[in-house]
């Protein structure tokens, strides 16, 4: 009778609460887990090989589709690794521009999050305020970069274009509506019997086992570590920028929860703080090797045109080496370790998925709890497939 | 500014470290692939250094060099804020011991290392693909795999 007793089953990976296509195998006691094994690999496109025969320039797009939520955020990653590898400085405009969309992104990245979390656990309502207020993002967004989902926004050596005319109006009617936005989520929420009896003490993971899983995001300080890429290693003028990094206490899904809006609140912050001092000056660098030459330039100078055809074609070559640059994506430590053998072309592009780090402690967490709070714990972690299988 | 781990590891490790380099203020040893786990070992457990967070462990083809591989393991410390970044070199018919019991990050990272270049781990408790699906022949992410794969131009046609 033993071996009846357990049972083993399918989860995905087309089911709507695994946040894309993820497919995992769980062994049964009852409604108990015994056993979670993930796999992973549906969606690779096997974007770091592509990389390698690509101009620096023609890798941009591709970071967009990692994780589709936040593609700013993995734009940054990657031309922040190959400014290091040339060691140029970016203009401060750039910078601030940079931080400012990319917090913009992590708003509508979290959004997303958590209308899609609490539709998993049958909280519906929520869905529908956070993809409103996600469209005004992405309209923002759209009028800046031209894109939505896929921007493409960032260049090396700085962005693509300035700010239209008008938008820093709806910026700011947007960052001065949030807060009250997010009171409404939490209304909802926070202090929702039914939200609390099926997040608090579920899907706990201690500090240390954190760490040692190489988990990193809100997932990290959910368990109560202050840590925080921007302000271990402050990138693209964060240090000038006056924010807190919101921890929890207990590594459970409510703790994920309430660090993960404490965030939007502080993001929220920097856009307002960034759109008050944004500086005036050139968006991009002006190294004739680095960047391409103004619009203007190229239709009336033919050295320009030159130049504008080399690099469209050719692109740079800069120095060998190798570079690792991280930015605190919406899911984690999202870093871009970049080899160079002094060609126009990455000799090898690594991405540091926080999703796939952050996955591969899903079976710690869910292990020896019921079936239902498996849902929870993956909508807690907050993966993206296209990062994790790239 | 002298760095602590290269100092420590140099006393601990004479014959082990074969170069340090420093670009762009990221620093990087060598060392020998036999030695792998017991220097992680130390630099996870010596009270001074604490490399408790393995950022990212991958690896990379250096075809038609030899050895072939290097696998590249990007060390963090939480406590002194500093990344340290090893290097080891591998034959294409050797294996190299696993750091997952040291580091459970290390898992699906060795996993992916095997899957996309075929570099073996010894004592890993799951050396499966990860990405792609068990039968898949080849490892991608070597040099001398092509882009497109290697049936492009060879369309899978099912029986009838």
């Amino acid at each position: 009778m033993a071996e009846t007793r357990f049972m083993t089953i399918n989860m995905g990976p087309q089911h709507p609460a695994t946040h894309g296509v993820l497919r995992l195998v769980l062994e049964l006691d009852g409604e108990v887990v015994l056993k979670a094994t993930p796999h992973i690999g549906h969606l690779h496109r096997g974007t770091e090989k592509l990389a390698e025969s690509k101009i620096y320039h023609q890798v941009i797009p591709l970071t967009d589709r990692l994780d589709y939520t936040n593609a700013t955020g993995n734009n940054l990653a990657y031309v922040l690794a190959v400014e290091k590898l040339l060691g140029i400085e970016v203009p401060k405009r750039a910078q601030y521009l940079r931080v400012m969309m990319t917090e913009l992104q992590r708003i509508a990245a979290h959004l997303i999050w958590l209308g899609t979390h609490a539709l998993d656990m049958g909280a519906m309502t929520l869905l529908f305020y956070n993809f409103r207020e996600r469209e005004e993002v992405l309209r923002i967004i759209e009028e800046v970069a031209g894109g939505r989902i896929t921007p493409t926004y960032l260049r090396i050596g700085g962005v693509a274009k300035d700010l239209p005319e008008g938008i820093e109006e709806k910026i700011r009617a947007f960052q001065q509506a949030f807060p009250d936005h997010v009171k409404e989520y939490e209304t909802l929420l926070t202090k929702n019997v039914i939200w609390m009896k099926r997040t608090k003490g579920v899907g706990i993971i201690s500090a240390e086992d954190a760490i040692n899983w190489g988990v990193t995001g809100p997932t990290l300080r959910g368990s109560g570590v202050k840590w925080d890429v921007r302000k271990a290693f402050p990138y693209s003028s964060y240090d000038e920028f006056d924010f807190e990094v919101p921890i929890g206490s207990n590594g459970d899904v409510y703790d994920r929860y309430i660090v993960r809006l404490r965030e939007m609140e502080w993001s929220n912050s920097i856009v307002e703080q960034a759109l008050e001092r944004l500086p005036k000056g050139p968006i991009i660098t002006e190294d004739p090797w680095v960047a391409l030459p103004p619009k203007d330039e190229v239709l009336n100078d033919s050295g320009a045109l030159i130049g504008h055809f080399k690099m469209v074609c050719e692109g740079f070559h800069p120095s060998k080496g190798e570079v690792y640059a991280s930015v605190e994506g919406a899911k984690g430590e999202l870093g871009f370790y970049i080899i160079s053998d002094g060609s126009s072309r990455p000799y090898r592009v690594r991405i540091r998925p926080p999703s796939f780090f952050n996955l591969s402690a899903l079976p710690k967490m869910i292990e020896g709890s019921l079936l239902a709070d498996v849902i929870a714990v993956i909508g807690s972690i907050d993966i993206v497939l296209g990062e994790i299988d790239r | 500014m002298e760095n602590l781990a290269i100092k420590k590891l140099i006393e601990k490790f004479p014959v082990s470290i074969s170069e340090t380099k420093t670009f762009r203020e990221e620093v990087t040893v060598m060392v020998t692939r036999q030695n792998i786990y017991e220097i992680s070992k130390f630099l996870f457990s010596d009270s001074d250094l604490r490399y408790d967070f393995l950022t990212d462990l991958c690896g990379v083809d250096l075809f038609p060099q030899r050895p072939r591989f290097e696998v590249v393991y990007l060390l963090y410390s939480m406590k002194n804020n500093q990344r340290l970044r090893l290097k080891i070199k591998v034959e294409e018919t050797e294996s190299i011991p696993s750091v997952q019991s040291i580091w459970k990050a290390a898992n699906w990272a060795e996993r992916e290392a095997y899957d996309l270049f075929g570099i073996m781990f010894e004592n890993h408790p799951d050396l499966r693909r990860i990405l792609l699906w068990d039968g898949y022949e080849g490892h991608p992410l070597r040099k001398d795999y092509p882009v497109k794969g290697p049936d492009f131009d060879k369309p899978f046609v099912p029986e009838v």
